[in-house]
């Protein structure tokens, strides 16, 4: 774009104006305009709102920690914990034969388009609306957010195996074919050592993204914090949300170091 | 690895070994925790077996009553709460980037040169990540009451961490160069700023922009669950009048939404990017 208008040795400017960017932004500006009135935002009701949020604010400190509330926070909290581990595991337990079915280079095409449209499902959903569905299939409880957080994990560790997969070198693969070899040794021996550091680098970040998530299909009866958390709001119990909230904070920082660690550990 | 010790005498018997013990015993103690914490979870979660005996007899009432879908609720309700959730998605990601850059600014050591500063931005970006855009909306639902202005600021807010973090990296990752050009030239801060670093990160912001859009899409469908307006609160409806031809309805439309974003997404980057 700049190249144009230096054309012409005599005007030559260190910035031409980029027309094309002052109409985008134009028009963003006039979408945003747009927008807020279609949503009906309007500076009153946001003027409104921040009174009731002050108000909301001020009914939220200090945060409740009186030892009842504590042990609940902890009930929730070990339960979320529990849910996000299991819904890991086995999470990455399936995902991994998913996603090298889902990976073109090694399964017939059949069979990996079919993986492949599993797993746009379930990645298309988002893990709240899962979790609504598993609520009626099995009940409100941990179970149901655990099987919620186990579809969302394999929409995601799937995905990115199946993508490891695809980019790894087949020279390896060959060479174990080469000897013979069943197709479990040749994806035990040719393809996981290539793949290995990747995943567990995934799993690692879905530990975590499973912790934060465990918190939300509690909202819809999936259990854990979500459920202490929605409880707490639905009773206004506003200083007990904060704790909650901050406790989710510290929880899921914690969990983003040590899957840190995890990462560095098998890098 | 351990290379050194096996290349310090020529001709004997090479021990080649792919970790230090120092990794195999940190290794064998992730292994261990691991199975230990699956343990402990599977034992000690409460689950209720009576639950899952009904389960697939569950599952298959759910499906029978989903179908046929009421079509008829498409032009009534859920095409209004669509378009409330596409616009939701947008307007929250652009006030997210917004609100984004300020922060990455504040963050991005080559730009703020307070370590105070640098740790009170990181602080809202970890902040603001942590806690999930329904959990926002259940606090500006509380503030703002029910509806779209609720749903709009908790994406916004919550996709600032997302945003900002990867604006900083990008900002710090861009070259001193143009910007040590511009200076000695005599250039203003908001010059440099904008003549030396926009044009470097303006890829990366689109990038991540168009990448934040994709997933609030996706996140502002479900958000009127709790009162952030859309198609959320269409399912909501559907589902505590357990009018289950109608959930179905609002799924697929969430599903074609979402895949349509991704498709978009997609072609933009391909175009532009």
């Amino acid at each position: 774009m700049t190249g144009v208008l230096a054309q012409t040795p005599r005007q030559r400017v260190a910035f031409p104006s980029n027309w094309s960017a002052r109409i985008a932004f134009v028009a963003l500006a006039i979408y945003v305009v747009y927008a807020s009135t279609i949503l009906d935002i309007s500076w009153a009701r946001f003027a409104a709102g921040i009174e009731h949020g002050s108000r909301f604010l001020s009914r939220m400190f200090p945060p409740n920690v009186a030892p009842d509330k504590l042990q609940l926070l902890f009930g929730g909290m070990v339960e979320s914990m529990q849910i996000a581990i299991i819904a890991t595991v086995a999470g990455v337990l399936v995902s991994l034969p998913l996603g090298l079915a889902a990976a073109r280079n090694l399964s017939p095409a059949p069979l990996a388009w079919t993986a492949r449209g599993s797993i746009a499902l379930f990645r298309s959903f988002h893990p709240v609306i899962v979790a609504i569905l598993f609520v009626k299939a099995v009940g409100f409880g941990a179970l149901a957010g655990m099987l919620a957080l186990i579809v969302a994990s394999l929409g995601f560790i799937a995905k990115l195996v199946a993508e490891a997969v695809e980019e790894m070198s087949m020279q390896q693969v060959e060479g174990v074919r080469a000897t013979g070899s069943p197709f479990l040794s040749l994806v035990i021996m040719g393809v996981l050592p290539q793949v290995m550091p990747r995943f567990i680098g995934f799993s690692a970040y879905q530990l975590d993204s499973n912790l934060r998530n465990s918190a939300l299909v509690g909202l819809v009866g999936g259990g854990g914090i979500g459920s202490t958390l929605f409880t707490a709001f639905q009773r206004f119990d506003y200083d007990f949300v904060l704790t909650i909230v901050l406790a989710i904070i510290g929880v899921v920082m914690v969990g983003e170091i040590v899957s840190g660690w995890m990462r560095r550990l098998f890098q | 690895m351990n290379a050194d010790t096996a290349m310090t005498r020529e001709g004997a018997l090479r021990l080649w070994q792919r970790f230090t013990p120092a990794e195999r015993s940190m290794r064998s103690a992730f292994y261990l925790i691991t199975v230990m914490a699956v343990i402990w979870s599977v034992q000690t979660v409460a689950i209720i077996p009576e639950f899952f005996y009904d389960a697939p007899q569950q599952t298959a009432d759910l499906f029978a009553r989903m179908w046929p879908i009421d079509w008829a609720w498409y032009p009534k309700v859920v095409h209004a709460a669509l378009i409330e959730t596409l616009h939701t998605a947008t307007l929250g990601t652009a006030v997210a980037v917004v609100l984004a850059s300020l922060v990455a600014l504040m963050v991005a050591r080559n730009i703020t040169g307070s370590v105070v500063l640098n740790t009170i931005g990181r602080l809202i970006l970890v902040a603001t990540r942590s806690v999930h855009a329904i959990v926002w909306a259940l606090f500006f639902v509380a503030v703002f009451g029910p509806g779209a202005l609720a749903g709009t600021l908790a994406i916004a807010v919550h996709s600032i961490g997302f945003t900002g973090k990867f604006l900083s990296e990008a900002i710090e990752e861009s070259k001193p160069g143009p910007i040590e050009a511009l200076v000695a030239a005599g250039a203003s801060p908001l010059a440099v700023l904008i003549k030396g670093y926009w044009p470097q990160v303006k890829p990366a912001f689109l990038a991540i922009a168009m990448f934040r859009w994709d997933i609030n899409v996706r996140e502002s469908a479900v958000l009127g669950l709790v009162g952030g307006g859309g198609l959320g609160m269409a399912l909501d409806t559907a589902l505590s009048n357990l009018y289950w031809d109608q959930a179905g309805l609002v799924l697929l439309v969430i599903f074609t939404v979402v895949i349509a974003a991704e498709i978009v997404t997609a072609w933009v980057r391909a175009k532009i990017i």
